[in-house]
């Protein structure tokens, strides 16, 4: 079975956010990118799927520009076995980043697709959702388990108030969610070996994609402050001012 | 301009997302249908008839839709699509699942999870785990949108008097099949819909201790929550999570045990009326936004709130 799992390079999660002063965006200059976490953890899944020996191949796919290389090779040292970069400047949306990767699905016919269920920059939570509905398959978004079984896979997924479990027929995409597993680190002579694995480059136009605007960015701003309150000296003070300051008790 | 809600249902009652997402979707437009997709929903479609506001509710009542399986809802929704100029799901697990579908069938984009409405076509959404907001226009025609259910109030579920038109139309994709489902069983409110939270984080130790916070949950009428860093470390299931990849909240009271506040979860309950925070470190950022602060060890100071609130 061969496996496609998409990666985003991302602001890493650990960097504090600051919003340009023209309001135009946030600040990524000199900032520290890293692997989107959701993503690194499709990675993980994947490799997993091949220790088991349910996956034969791994392909990692991005999108973005020439330093996105760095966010694919990372994953090689994880375990994958080859890269495609659709190298591009434009931040493509949604939408777009679905339709390229159609394509690049139409090319390597992949049974399995695992993707991060959303990227921690735009937080928008549709990609994965979006290629399936273009190559019309079905998705197992939010995962917390998967088990390939024959022709069909069985995904729990992590919905309001409890789990789900729903069999898709192969070839489908699963999304990951946190508790699906734990990334490992790469290990030195992988991060080597990573570095002869083969990466394909790409450009939107190789593969017949226009690159669309259906949004437009007009203000980023940062979000409201909240003020601090007070400190209380004890569980009696606490009470009371929840009773008869704030009464919401 | 008329728009199509879809409804959040479990086939015999309506959620009360779908009532935050009727208020942001009367902001948008003048007419509004509700469309209830299931199996045997009668009783949610009449509850959704009741919705002030709602001048139409459309019903599909169908076995390939009872357990709204993305394949076949999203097929539904994208047939309806030519009467509407806007097309709004609140953010639940199960619209964040269908929606992006009906999009990218549509041909347009999506505008995700969004907390104010500017006008028919512009709206603001977070990024950037909550730190940042973004203002954005749609230039689509049709506007597929997530509604953030604590960014409006909820519409008035009663005083309503909506036509109820049924759909003869069953939309199977046949490529996915519900299996099972393990919901939480409690008696307590959802956490999204709850008026007290009280969540625990990596200082509750281990899930065992949950016990205390449940127990003082029983005497607020209070949901449960956690910080990503608690269900990290396994102490308790990822549905209890609040914060910007889990539950986002907003409730009167927000009561934070044993978290720091690392700006994942503040993105979560920051727009909470009170916010209140129990932490041995003083220096903890949940203080900053914390109304009420006590620095305190928590084993000592939950069981005492207990008794004396």
């Amino acid at each position: 079975m061969k496996v496609l799992v998409t990666v985003k390079r991302v602001i890493d999660y650990n960097v504090k956010v600051r919003v340009k002063s023209d309001n135009t965006d946030v600040d990524l200059a000199n900032v520290k990118m890293a692997l989107n976490p959701f993503c690194e953890i499709a990675v993980e899944e994947a490799v997993r799927l091949k220790e088991k020996g349910n996956a034969t191949e791994i392909v990692v796919v991005s999108i973005g520009p020439k330093v996105c290389q760095e966010q694919i090779r990372t994953s090689l040292a994880l375990g994958a076995d080859r890269g495609v970069l659709i190298e591009t400047d434009a931040a493509p949306e949604s939408l777009s980043v679905a339709k390229l990767l159609a394509k690049v699905v139409e090319e390597e016919k992949p049974d399995l697709i695992i993707m991060g269920k959303q990227a921690i920059d735009t937080d928008n939570n549709q990609t994965g959702q979006m290629l399936a509905a273009l190559l019309d398959m079905p998705q197992g978004t939010f995962a917390s388990e998967v088990k390939v079984e024959d022709n069909s896979v069985s995904v729990t997924r992590e919905v309001d108030g409890g789990l789900q479990t729903v069999a898709l027929n192969l070839p489908a995409i699963v999304t990951t969610d946190l508790r699906l597993n734990e990334p490992r680190y790469a290990s030195l002579p992988n991060i080597m070996k990573a570095k002869r694995k083969p990466l394909a480059v790409k450009t939107p136009a190789d593969l017949g994609v226009e690159v669309k605007e259906h949004t437009k960015v007009l203000k980023v701003v940062p979000p409201a402050e909240r003020q601090a309150g007070i400190k209380v000296a004890s569980v009696d003070e606490l009470v009371d001012k929840l009773k008869n300051e704030a009464k919401v008790v | 301009m008329t728009i199509l809600v879809i409804a959040e249902h479990d086939n015999s009652s309506l959620k009360g997302a779908t009532l935050n997402a009727v208020t942001a979707a009367t902001q948008m437009g003048d007419e509004l249908h509700l469309l209830v997709a299931g199996s045997n929903c009668g009783a949610a479609a009449e509850a959704a008839a009741q919705v002030a506001g709602v001048s139409k509710v459309l019903v599909a009542d169908a076995a390939a839709y009872e357990h709204q399986l993305a394949e076949n809802v999203s097929k539904l929704i994208v047939e309806l699509a030519d009467n509407y100029s806007h097309i709004v799901a609140p953010a639940t697990t199960n619209g964040k699942n269908y929606m992006p579908r009906v999009a990218a069938l549509l041909d347009v984009a999506q505008l995700s999870d969004i907390t104010a409405v500017e006008s028919a076509d512009t709206f603001q959404r977070p990024i950037y785990a909550g730190n940042a907001i973004a203002t954005v226009q749609s230039l689509d025609s049709v506007k597929v949108i997530t509604v953030r259910g604590t960014a409006f109030d909820a519409a008035a579920a009663e005083g309503g008097s909506a036509t109820v038109e049924a759909l003869d139309s069953e939309q199977d994709a046949g490529n996915s099949r519900f299996v099972s489902e393990e919901m939480a069983k409690s008696d307590r409110p959802e956490l999204t819909a709850a008026d007290v939270v009280i969540s625990g984080g990596r200082g509750m130790g281990n899930g065992e201790n949950f016990a205390m916070l449940e127990t003082l949950a029983d005497k607020l009428g209070a949901a449960v929550g956690a910080s990503r860093a608690a269900v990290d470390a396994g102490f308790v299931p990822n549905d209890m999570q609040v914060g910007q990849t889990g539950k986002i909240v907003a409730p009167n009271l927000y009561i934070a045990v044993g978290i720091s506040g690392a700006i994942q979860h503040l993105a979560g309950m920051k727009d909470s009326k009170i916010i209140v925070a129990i932490n041995k470190d003083e220096e903890a950022p949940i203080f900053s936004v914390a109304d009420y602060g006590l620095v305190a060890d928590l084993f000592e100071a939950v069981p005492e709130l207990e008794q004396k609130i």
